[in-house]
């Protein structure tokens, strides 16, 4: 468990602190700040996709699936509001509630 | 302005990520020991590592028994948009010592860097006291990270059965929070599509290693359909985007 957080902290101060260490002559090729900015998306994405239609391991693409009630709904609300904490609030909201009348 | 003021002009700039970042430390405290992990070890993320999004991520990989490279290596991927950030504020450190630049390059978050840059941009933050109102900024929110951190988990000891009421779903509405301002323009659809479809393909890979490689084919499908769309779009001599004034709303 230490070399999991001693391994974690040296990636991602290494990933904040390299360009300051050498913040004299540093350019980024265009093409990799081009890539970049997909990663948050790309990962996240891929992070929960998972967690959502596949709550038990098996695909559950249907309305009786509450992580997938939740999700839409902050998704809905998500890209309508673009303010992420209603986002979540409303994803909680929906969560709970059907996963309270559903079971 | 004073190094005082600079300070509290950075953490004040940074309040409002500052109070929404309060459910996410105290989420990460209380999932980290409904998980049944040694209260130590989500304190000792917070503090040591400091990376919201990572560390919740790093747990979602614990939990299911990730091997130490694929919980590094993901942390890694997951941070690595923070390049970015820092190539934004080369201009504005370069002048530093490297102490400084240590401090403030393990501060650079998302919040941080919201908080911060638009002063930057706007001149109000200068080369004599632009720094104390990024270190400003930064150590408001990591005492505040901290101290939700441990309240969570306090929290997570005295109420038994708290993994039942489905945290883990304020993750993934915490991830759908921060993605969803990004899907403005089709490249960014594209990338959301094709890393949703590849981690459901790919799912059955060991080591979670599908996550990662329907992220990197997300990350592909992003810079090719942005590409394909800009020699579309040649006619219109459109200003490219700025790639990182985009990221100011993450």
């Amino acid at each position: 468990m230490i070399a999991i957080i001693l391994g974690m902290f040296v990636v991602t101060f290494g990933v904040r602190f390299v360009l300051y260490a050498r913040a004299h002559k540093v350019v980024l090729p265009v093409w990799v700040e081009d890539a970049l900015r997909f990663v948050p998306v790309a990962v996240l994405t891929a992070i929960i996709t998972p967690m959502i239609l596949m709550p038990d391991q098996t695909l559950m693409f249907d309305w009786q699936n509450p992580w997938l009630l939740g999700s839409l709904s902050a998704f809905v609300i998500g890209l309508w509001k673009q303010q992420p904490l209603l986002t979540i609030l409303t994803g909680v909201v929906v969560f709970f509630l059907s996963n309270y009348l559903l079971s | 302005m004073t190094k005082f003021s600079a300070m509290r002009f950075g953490a004040l700039a940074a309040l409002p990520m500052i109070i929404g970042g309060v459910p996410f430390g105290l989420i990460f405290g209380s999932l980290a020991i409904s998980q049944g992990l040694e209260p130590w070890i989500p304190i000792a993320m917070s503090l040591i590592v400091f990376a919201g999004s990572s560390q919740f991520v790093a747990l979602g990989l614990i939990a299911v028994d990730a091997p130490l490279w694929v919980i590094v290596s993901t942390t890694f991927i997951v941070n690595l948009r923070h390049l970015l950030y820092a190539a934004d504020f080369i201009k504005y450190i370069r002048h530093l010592t490297m102490p400084w630049r240590v401090v403030l390059g393990f501060g650079l978050i998302d919040e941080t860097y919201a908080a911060v840059k638009p002063h930057y941009a706007s001149g109000k933050l200068e080369q004599e006291t632009g720094h104390w109102a990024y270190l400003g900024a930064f150590l408001a929110y990591y005492l505040m990270w901290n101290i939700t951190t441990v309240i969570g988990v306090v929290a997570g000891e005295l109420i038994p059965g708290l993994s039942e009421w489905g945290l883990e779903f304020a993750m993934v509405a915490t991830f759908i929070g921060i993605i969803t301002p990004y899907l403005r323009t089709l490249p960014y659809w594209s990338a959301f599509l094709c890393a949703a479809a590849f981690s459901l393909i790919l799912h059955d890979l060991p080591n979670n290693l599908g996550m990662l490689l329907a992220a990197l084919l997300g990350v592909g499908a992003g810079v090719l359909t942005d590409y394909a769309k800009h020699r579309l779009q040649k006619k219109n001599s459109q200003p490219h985007l700025s790639v990182l004034a985009e990221k100011e709303t993450d």
